[in-house]
């Protein structure tokens, strides 16, 4: 089935340059409908009030960071099959079995480039 | 010289302290305790309790000494100017950074805007150079964390210099430190605080390539 380019997505990151980066290479994508959230607290709220395709989420953030974050969604029945995807600085081997046994869909590491997230978009949510 | 003493007024005097100081003594509180604690000695002595007396005396000596070195390192100019004054430029360079990220990033937005009036293949190339572009930017993100990294090892110094000056008795002024920032309250309940390491240093982390062979490993 064809990957909606219309779904909404919520990226969460709080540089907000970077959320600028990722929201600019998403369009350059062909998925437009991109909101953003600062940190995981914001993020929750927005993912409660509305059906996002897909989340895009860092790691270090304050108050909740994007690991909690990762961790409310799969623990929220109305959530927990939210795509969600980590772009995050920690490269180390034990924040990766982290987010994999936390239930991360998959897993970026900055600095990134336009190929690989599309890459890694696609083998969550589809071919585009 | 002090007046001999005995080993209940000592006991008293130590709990008497303890009381008022907490686990923090100053130097000139140990050095009269020994000092009464040598002349209760005074008298029958044998070369044993001596040796012990010489030896209280050189430790004495010597905390009295680190004091002194203490005090010379200005621990109170460290806390209140040398380290704010190192982690004010530290925030200034990660605001330069952010101004001049978002000025790339206004320009190559303005580029991809133009690219609707140019041929397709114009319109590819553009798009090609506005994505290196975004991509290139992704450094003001890892130089923030890597400058963030710097500033929490900096206060950390800061806090260790100040804990071991107030050992010693120094005032180093007023502690207002921040409170940290509240956790959420979360069904997980899960602190990832050991998790938070920031990016590492070349050849340090995993590659993406690495990640996604680690990742493929758990399928």
């Amino acid at each position: 089935m064809a990957v909606d380019k219309s779904m909404p997505i919520l990226i969460v990151d709080d540089y907000k340059t970077m959320l600028r980066i990722i929201g600019n290479l998403l369009k350059q994508l062909g998925f437009e409908n991109v909101d953003e959230a600062t940190d995981g607290t914001m993020a929750l709220g927005m993912l409660r009030e509305k059906p996002y395709g897909l989340v895009i989420s860092d790691w270090n953030m304050e108050p909740m960071t994007g690991y909690q974050l990762l961790q409310e969604v799969r623990l929220d029945d109305g959530l927990k099959a939210m795509p969600f995807i980590m772009i995050t600085a920690e490269s180390k081997t034990e924040n990766v079995i982290a987010a994999k046994k936390a239930g991360v869909n998959n897993y970026i590491v900055k600095p990134f480039n336009a190929a690989t997230l599309q890459k890694k978009m696609s083998a969550v949510i589809g071919e585009f | 010289m002090n007046a001999p003493v005995s080993s209940a007024d000592l006991h008293d005097k130590i709990a008497e302290i303890r009381v008022k100081q907490g686990d923090t003594v100053p130097i000139t509180e140990i050095a009269d305790i020994v000092g009464a604690l040598m002349t209760s000695m005074e008298g029958d002595i044998s070369a044993a309790q001596f040796e012990v007396r010489r030896e209280i005396g050189d430790l004495v000596a010597y905390l009295d000494s680190a004091r002194r070195e203490i005090a010379a390192i200005s621990p109170a100019e460290i806390k209140h100017r040398d380290i704010p004054g190192a982690t004010d430029e530290l925030d200034a360079v990660v605001g330069a950074t952010e101004m001049a990220t978002n000025t790339i990033l206004d320009a190559a937005e303005e580029l991809s805007d133009l690219a609707s009036d140019l041929t397709a293949e114009q319109q590819k190339r553009v798009g090609d150079i506005a994505a290196r572009i975004f991509e290139a930017s992704n450094f003001q993100d890892i130089t923030g964390q890597r400058i963030t990294k710097v500033v929490t090892t900096l206060r950390h110094i800061e806090s260790k210099v100040t804990a071991l000056a107030r050992a010693f008795g120094e005032d180093v002024g007023t502690v207002s430190d921040a409170e940290p920032a509240l956790q959420p309250e979360t069904l997980a309940g899960t602190d990832d605080t050991d998790l938070l390491n920031g990016p590492q240093l070349p050849g340090a982390g995993n590659t993406q390539e690495d990640i996604d062979a680690l990742l493929a490993s758990f399928d």
